[in-house]
């Protein structure tokens, strides 16, 4: 998006529009509503989000809450943000640099500023700079007047007084009640910006207060502040020009707009309905990922039972439990809550129970920055327990593919008898982007047998007795080394799990130091198995290409812009990117060999980079970034421009 | 669980292959053997019952159960106890656990698990020690307690594990006594007949690194003084001439000589369905050698179990959107369609 070079600050203007506003086509732009976390940002991101998307844009979102639910208003400690880049064309990440920022207040400026573009369009809340608001943003003089927001098309738009004057005879009466509307006021202006129709927040603001009498001042006034906002901008000459995005050229199909956490639930219960089995669900709240507790709380009608239990041990031992009985046991958490379930995760390597465990990582190590991303607990998730104790690990590239993985951890651990990690991310679990639904008829299979029938061929196991017909082995392994799976209640097949170390195939307690070798290698080599049932590592690049960009979970998007912006340059550079990170595809190592540098883009101090090097000895250097936030798509490019000097 | 012609089972349809590795003379053979007896009149089949336990001395128990067993971590018994519930609404679950796990490591999950009155029975054995490893001081330690990490005798108060329980809301309180083979016996038929979260402490003697701390409740000469046995519906009566009696001063329980201080009709009379608690929190902390120590079913109540609410939840949510499908799954509030 270009606006009007030079644009300078535009003093407001209050009279009414003479000529109709120039319309300018562009194709991508990304735009910010930053403001306090009570102002409403993320609702008015959201609805600007689903608006577009039904135009037909294809989006890429990322929200940014501040750590508090409620800072002191105000405060810099209190900004919310929501970001969201829409196009004509495909788009893998949020956006780099904002074409337009909005604030509702100074602090929100002050925190945000510094990504906006010289030039971009800068939308600001006037009522919002006096003396008190400027000092808790901590600002000695007021940026709307000293010119230090020179190389910004300044729109200054009294938004608080102009909410209070719409609303005024909605039935909302206190000025409090009456500012809360001042999200939507913003919102019917940056529609009237992009040239969105109004209609799907309306049915959202009527849905929502619709329903109760004591509610419809509310609708009242929210849809009054809407539209206001989008007249302002249609009769008062604030802005001189508005913006077309068309649409994208989209794949046909239905869609739904859905953010990371959104997709693991429904990952989780389309594989129990595939599966026919009940979902049991527990997970302790923890941000960033208490919001598939919540949402498979809801979803009973499913046969999904949910447990939000005492502690992060509990839900563990919950969904493990619930596995031993022959359902889908799930548990989810963060970072902080891996730590506590190590050992019952450990008790499920031991007695070989399916389970999936859903980490949706952010900063660290302690409680760290819980409402920031990062990628660090990979290592965590594969060494981080006593003991050798291997579990598969799966990893999300965007938030639609959350589905995806969430179904494959199911699939994987119910035909495997493992433990599942899917390392989800803050930035996946609360961005959002069109999914096309699912083809149920094409997901792939989840078939899953229960024994009913003793296993043993009476040839077998004669020291311990065991050898008769009628026995049944509950570590009597198929091709892929994984165990049978008998269920309690089931006549003829009594057994005991447990964590003590066990002679194979009896599953019998046993001490020797021969058996504990064997069962160590036997476990590791099943996850290894699982590679025969995964893809093969897909590489994008030209065949000549000199460097390999290597990525996991998250980081998709900026990996792939990146790499297509510099090969468009004609760059001799090829990337790929690893959903399955243990064990990883089998062509991992030949893909890793073809190339002279090998660089590894990840949010934390190396720890892929670290596990390639170590298992395929490979020159692989990383390219790492540990602030919080994900990468932006420039800081890749230039990486790559730096590799191939 | 309604006794109807099930096949009856023996003790040795009980018994696995494993051999029994507690120490010879642990009061655990006792329970095990009770267990068994129990078990082979509830009218369950054994495919039907799952013994989960955590890690002691006493969480072995699973093992020499032939029936589904899980031998989990220390102190999380009650989580995966919990969890296989959820899959399994009717599985008849046994959670074995002792002193240390279940009111130490795991002091947490026990107090949840009774909360929200889960259908599972769970026995304490209550030794007053850690066995397994080799004899330290527990939570249940009496003040005073001399062991290898107490050797000045332990500093802490001791937990009271039906007070706890009771506090924890727990529907069925119990106490009972390894040796008292047939009053162990009764007490598991009884909590295996409740349905919701039972608990059951079992005084039981660690013949090596405590043994005796329960003599006074085993020793036939003075037993009958130092305990009271609890009847529902009867007044509460103890002593080798059943003289003595316990009447409520105010608040405070108190130890009357029937007959001479007041008569049967001023003692209390034990309700064990009574809704509130209180009662029976006074009796669970009643320790001699100022009282008798109370062994019987202290609290009875029918109140819905976790599981009973969340199938109501859902067939409720069945009603009135219908059973979900993988078709209907997708379906939010704003799709479109690209054609
Ligand atoms: S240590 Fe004590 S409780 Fe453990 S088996 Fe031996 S006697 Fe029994």
């Amino acid at each position: 998006m270009t606006p009007p070079a030079g644009a300078g600050v535009a003093e407001p203007k209050s009279a009414a529009r003479t000529t109709p506003a120039t319309s300018v086509e562009v194709d991508s732009v990304t735009i910010r509503f930053a403001g306090d976390s009570g102002d409403g940002m993320q609702l008015a991101g959201t609805q600007f989000t689903n608006t577009s998307a039904l135009f037909g844009n294809d989006i890429a979102t990322f929200p940014d809450f501040p750590a508090e639910i409620r800072a002191p208003a105000g405060t810099l400690a209190g900004v919310s943000g929501f970001q969201v880049h829409f196009s004509s064309r495909e788009v893998h990440t949020p956006g780099d640099v904002l074409d337009a920022l909005v604030v509702m207040n100074p602090a929100a400026l002050k925190t945000n500023l510094k990504d906006l573009k010289d030039g971009g369009v800068l939308i600001v809340n006037s009522d919002a700079f006096e003396d008190n608001d400027l000092k808790k943003a901590k600002y000695t003089v007021n940026p709307l007047e000293d010119g230090s927001l020179k190389g910004y098309k300044v729109v200054r738009v009294p938004v608080t007084k102009l909410t209070r004057e719409s609303v005024k005879e909605s039935g909302l009466t206190s000025p409090r009640d009456q500012d809360r509307c001042k999200n939507f006021f913003a919102l019917g202006l940056v529609y009237w910006m992009f040239e969105r129709p109004l209609d799907t927040t309306l049915k959202w603001i009527k849905d929502k207060f619709g329903k109760k009498p004591e509610h419809l001042p509310v609708l009242e006034a929210n849809t009054r502040a809407l539209k206001a906002g989008y007249n302002y901008g249609d009769t008062v000459e604030v802005m001189p020009v508005h913006y077309k995005v068309a649409k994208a050229p989209i794949e046909p199909g239905t869609y739904r707009k859905i953010t990371g956490n959104e997709a693991l639930a429904l990952g989780l219960v389309a594989a129990a309905h595939a599966a026919g089995k009940t979902l049991v669900y527990s997970g302790y709240p923890i941000t960033p990922a208490s919001s598939v507790l919540e949402q498979l709380a809801d979803m009973k009608r499913h046969g999904v039972k949910t447990l939000q239990a005492e502690d992060e041990i509990a839900a563990c031992g919950v969904a493990i439990g619930a596995s031993f009985g022959g359902a889908i046991g799930v548990t989810g958490t963060s970072g902080p809550g891996i730590c506590l379930k190590s050992e019952a995760i450990g008790l499920a390597i031991m007695t070989e129970l399916p389970l999936v465990i859903l980490d949706i990582q952010r900063g660290g190590p302690s409680t760290g920055l819980p409402t920031k991303t990062e990628q660090a607990d990979l290592l965590q998730a594969m060494f981080g327990r006593n003991g050798e104790s291997p579990a598969a690990i799966l990893a999300p590239q965007s938030p639609a593919d959350c589905f995806d993985i969430a179904y494959e951890a199911v699939r994987i651990a119910t035909r495997f008898m493992c433990p599942v990690f899917v390392l989800s991310d803050g930035y996946l679990a609360n961005g959002s982007e069109p999914w096309k639904l699912p083809d149920v008829s094409k997901l792939a299979k989840i078939e899953i047998t229960h024994p009913t029938e003793p296993n043993s061929d009476g040839t077998q196991f004669h020291e311990n007795g065991d050898g008769t017909k009628g026995k049944y082995l509950p570590y009597k392994r198929d091709e892929y080394l994984s165990r049978p799976w008998a269920i309690p209640g089931t006549p003829g097949l009594e057994h005991r799990l447990g964590g003590i170390e066990k002679q194979d195939t009896t599953g019998n307690i046993n001490y020797e130091p021969a058996n504990h070798e064997h069962m160590i290698h036997t476990r590791w080599k099943k996850i290894e198995n699982i590679a025969h049932v995964i893809p093969e590592l897909a590489v994008h690049g030209p065949a000549d290409a000199e460097l390999l960009l290597i990525g996991w979970g998250g980081t998709y998007g900026s990996i792939r812009a990146a790499c297509e912006r510099a090969q468009k340059q004609g760059k001799k550079v090829a990337w790929a990117h690893l959903r399955h990170l243990n064990p990883m595809p089998k062509n991992t190592e030949a893909v890793l060999k073809r190339y002279k540098q090998v660089l590894v883009p990840e949010l934390n101090s190396g720890q892929l980079c670290w596990l390639l090097r170590a298992r395929y000895l490979v020159p692989a250097e990383g390219l790492n970034k540990v602030q919080g936030r994900p990468f932006l798509v420039s800081e890749i490019e230039a990486a790559i421009a730096e590799k191939l000097k | 669980m309604a006794a109807t012609a099930l096949p009856t089972l023996t003790a040795k349809d009980l018994t696995t292959d494993q051999e029994v590795r507690w120490c010879p003379g642990c009061g655990d053979y006792s329970i095990l053997a009770q267990m068994k007896k129990a078990l082979s009149t509830v009218g369950v089949p054994k495919e039907k019952m799952a013994f989960v336990s955590g890690i002691g001395c006493s969480s072995r128990f699973p093992y020499y159960m032939n029936t589904y067993g899980f031998h989990t971590i220390h102190g999380r018994a009650p989580t995966f106890a919990t969890g296989l519930r959820l899959a399994q609404p009717d599985l008849q679950i046994w959670l074995v656990t002792g002193d240390g796990d279940g009111l130490s490591i795991g002091g947490n999950h026990l107090m949840h698990v009774l909360r929200r009155n889960v259908d599972i029975k769970i026995l304490l054995f209550n030794n007053e020690i850690y066995g397994l490893t080799k004899g330290q001081y527990s939570p249940t330690s009496r003040m005073g307690t001399k062991t290898k990490t107490s050797p000045q005798g332990s500093m802490e108060q001791p937990a009271r594990p039906l007070t706890v329980a009771l506090a924890a809301e727990a529907t069925f309180v119990a106490r009972t006594i390894d040796v008292d083979v047939q009053h162990l016996t009764g007490i598991l038929q009884k909590a295996a007949a409740h349905k919701g979260t039972a608990f059951v402490e079992i005084y039981q003697n660690c013949k090596i690194f405590n043994d005796g701390v329960f003599e006074y409740a085993t020793d036939k000469s003075v037993k009958a003084d130092n305990l009271l046995y609890l009847e529902h519906g009867k007044p509460m009566i103890f002593g080798k001439d059943r003289t003595k009696g316990i009447r409520l001063n105010g608040l405070r329980p108190e130890v009357v000589q029937v007959g001479k201080d007041c008569g049967v009709d001023d003692l209390l009379i034990h309700d064990e369905t009574t809704e509130d608690p209180t009662l029976a929190t006074l009796l669970s902390r009643m320790v001699g050698p100022d009282f008798p120590e109370v062994v019987g079913v202290y609290r009875s109540v029918r109140k819905p179990c976790y599981e009973e609410l969340l199938q109501k939840a859902a067939d409720a949510e069945i009603a009135k959107k219908g059973k979900g499908t993988m078709a209907d799954l997708f379906k939010a509030e704003d799709i479109w369609t690209v054609s």
